[in-house]
């Protein structure tokens, strides 16, 4: 009889079949990645915590403890009160725009057109071009003299080469020049979203809403949305984290201005305590994003929870 | 309600082989008609044009008199009901069996008399609070069923809905829908691969194969006289014998009239010598399978006795016995497969 399997018979150290046992396998690959968050996550964090409630600057390096004095003086500035304004309408606007333009476009790319495999990979092409090169891109179309946008504009007599609009210069139009970019950068992901919700709807049930008399536009609010609801609140959540933090696209097209209009909260950070050496100040502003983002969060999950179906 | 009358419908979906090819079918008032063929036959397209989800190619879709061709899914009135029942999952049972009355903007109070009309003729009144995922796969089948009947429709179609229930709760479920049809006499177009389902249901039933009728007629005329090979073969558990004939063509005899000489007891019946290769004891009944003398045969024949009355000898395995067909039971068919009339 052939022999299929021989047991070892020499004893072994207790050691020999470690990464046998499923608990410490699980340990030693999951060890990295906890190492790893809590290195260049929670440090930081705990660090900047600690910034915060400190007289530190680049000038003077004290760890003298200030309570909340830091935070005191900060909310007593108006300036920063508009900062926080701007985030949010920053945050939402851009988030709003970026879901309008990635359900139209997720329509568009669900019908059959030759190419749309092409157009498909094109599409992610915002999400993925470097944000400097993107603004920068940007920044000319935005341009007071060589904007192409005004040139197309005066061109289809829309609007006057006199008072052709001054993108970056005026506070409204640089406020909707930076949501305009970001939700720019976002839709693509929001179009990868839809698809992957629609296409996740079985057809049965978009056939049977049809049967039953609803039309276009009760089968997409009534039916399609509702059900894809969850997997977009996910994908709004992880929009609304990565643009509240933001501050590559006011970094490189306003740095802030017109006088203060488009500052968000991560740029002001990253001036007071980077560029002018506050780290103390820097470090409290920047964590008003966590109160906030938490709140956020906690709240659309909830609301997923409860729609859970 | 209304009785559904298709012309010639054709259906291609860019290929040379059209999915639906020149299908025509009157289906009268209340009646319950059975369309029933192997899967990828088109039948379920034929549903599906039928309810406007597909629009034929070519042919004609009157449903109560009214030409419909070009009617939108929702004006034709027929309600349907999906394999996998297409319940919505974010809306209670209520809001789904209500669904199609909202969608005609219907008055509230006589939505809810209506859902509660629905709901205790399929004694679902309990359910009503529920989402379709707290429900087993029988009660989401009602479910199903009363959102298609809360409308009153002129028809109602139904795709394979049985197909998602253990085999215990399908016989009980076919029995509820039979019943259920009879009492609202609805014209009712049921689709189905499952012979069982078709013969035990049906008023009448339309076998379909590559996208054409290949006979329609009550159960007992599908199985007693099919019309070509195909009808025979398909119909049937285990199928009808098909053996061909010297002279050119086939013969045709089911296995349950294929019995040992001694059971038939009549001498003008027409008599073969038989060798059993292999026989199954199923309780009620005995498949035995082996092939005929003097006769080429794609399967094995098959022969199904009674189970209990069958003498030991006949049937030894690896023996030729005489076995014997009723004349009256024999079926001709000619070279091309369709069945030759006898009388």
């Amino acid at each position: 009889m052939a022999v299929i399997a021989e047991p070892i018979t020499k004893p072994v150290s207790r050691f020999h079949f470690l990464l046998d046992r499923r608990d410490v396998l699980e340990m030693v690959l999951v060890a990295p990645a906890i190492l790893y968050v809590l290195l260049l996550v929670g440090l930081p964090l705990l660090l900047s915590i600690y910034y915060s409630v400190s007289a530190y600057t680049i000038y003077n390096p004290t760890w003298r403890f200030v309570g909340l004095a830091n935070f005191e003086q900060i909310l007593q500035n108006p300036t920063f009160i508009q900062t926080l304004v701007n985030t949010f309408i920053f945050t939402f606007g851009s988030q709003l725009l970026g879901l309008v333009l990635g359900k139209f476009g997720a329509f568009l790319l669900l019908r059959p057109f030759p190419g749309r495999k092409f157009v498909r990979a094109l599409i992610i092409l915002p999400f993925a071009v470097p944000v400097a090169l993107a603004t920068i891109a940007w920044r000319w179309m935005f341009d007071s003299l060589y904007s192409v946008i005004t040139w197309t504009l005066i061109a289809m007599g829309i609007v006057e080469r006199a008072d052709a609009p001054n993108w970056l210069g005026d506070p409204h139009l640089a406020m909707l020049c930076v949501i305009i970019i970001n939700a720019w950068r976002f839709f693509p992901f929001a179009i990868v979203i839809f698809l992957a919700g629609i296409t996740a709807v079985p057809q049965d049930v978009i056939d049977a809403a049809t049967i039953d008399g609803a039309g276009f536009w009760r089968r997409n609010y009534q039916i399609i949305l509702p059900m894809i609801l969850p997997i977009v609140v996910i994908g709004l959540i992880f929009g609304i984290v990565f643009t509240f933090t933001d501050l590559s696209i006011v970094f490189l097209l306003t740095q802030g201005g017109p006088v203060g209009s488009t500052s968000v909260l991560g740029f002001e950070g990253f001036q007071t305590g980077i560029v002018s050496g506050d780290v103390s100040h820097g470090a409290a502003i920047s964590l008003f994003m966590l109160p906030v983002l938490l709140v956020v969060v906690v709240l659309m999950l909830r609301f997923i929870r409860r729609r859970e179906i | 309600m209304a009785a559904v009358l298709t012309r010639n419908i054709v259906k291609t979906f860019g290929g040379e082989v059209p999915a639906v090819n020149g299908i025509s079918l009157a289906v009268p008032d209340g009646e319950f008609m059975v369309l029933l063929g192997p899967s990828g036959c088109g039948k379920t397209t034929f549903l599906r044009i039928i309810c406007g989800l597909e629009k034929q190619t070519s042919g004609d879709l009157l449903i109560g008199g009214n030409n419909v061709n070009e009617m939108p899914p929702r004006a034709r009135g027929v309600a349907m009901m999906f394999q996998s029942y297409g319940l919505y999952p974010h809306y209670t049972v209520r809001k789904n069996i209500s669904f199609p009355l909202r969608t005609q903007r219907v008055p509230r109070a006589e939505i809810e008399s209506k859902v509660e009309w629905a709901s205790q003729l399929l004694g679902i009144g309990h359910l009503l609070d529920r989402r379709p995922r707290q429900l087993s796969g029988g009660e989401r089948q009602r479910v199903a069923l009363a959102r298609a009947l809360v409308r009153e429709p002129t028809a109602l179609l139904l795709d394979e809905p049985l197909s998602n229930l253990d085999a215990k709760l399908r016989t009980s479920a076919r029995q509820e829908i039979k019943q259920f049809q009879q009492r609202v006499g609805l014209t009712t177009i049921y689709v189905t691969h499952d012979q069982v389902e078709a013969m035990g249901m049906g008023d009448r039933i339309a076998v379909i194969d590559k996208g054409k009728i290949r006979q329609v007629g009550t159960p007992i005329e599908i199985y007693n006289d099919p019309a070509d090979l195909f009808v025979a073969t398909f119909v049937g558990a285990p199928p009808m014998n098909i053996v061909a004939q010297n002279g050119g063509g086939y013969l045709g005899f089911r296995p349950e009239n294929f019995l040992p000489k001694a059971m038939i007891g009549d001498d003008s019946a027409a008599e073969f010598s038989f060798r059993v290769d292999r026989s199954e004891y199923l309780g009620s009944e005995r498949i035995v399978y082996g092939v005929m003398e003097g006769f080429d045969s794609r399967q094995p024949i098959t022969a199904k006795l009674p189970g209990a009355h069958v003498a030991e000898e006949s049937i030894r395995t690896g023996e030729w016995h005489p076995f014997a067909v009723k004349k009256s039971s024999l079926r001709r068919f000619d070279t091309s497969g369709n069945r030759i009339n006898s009388h």
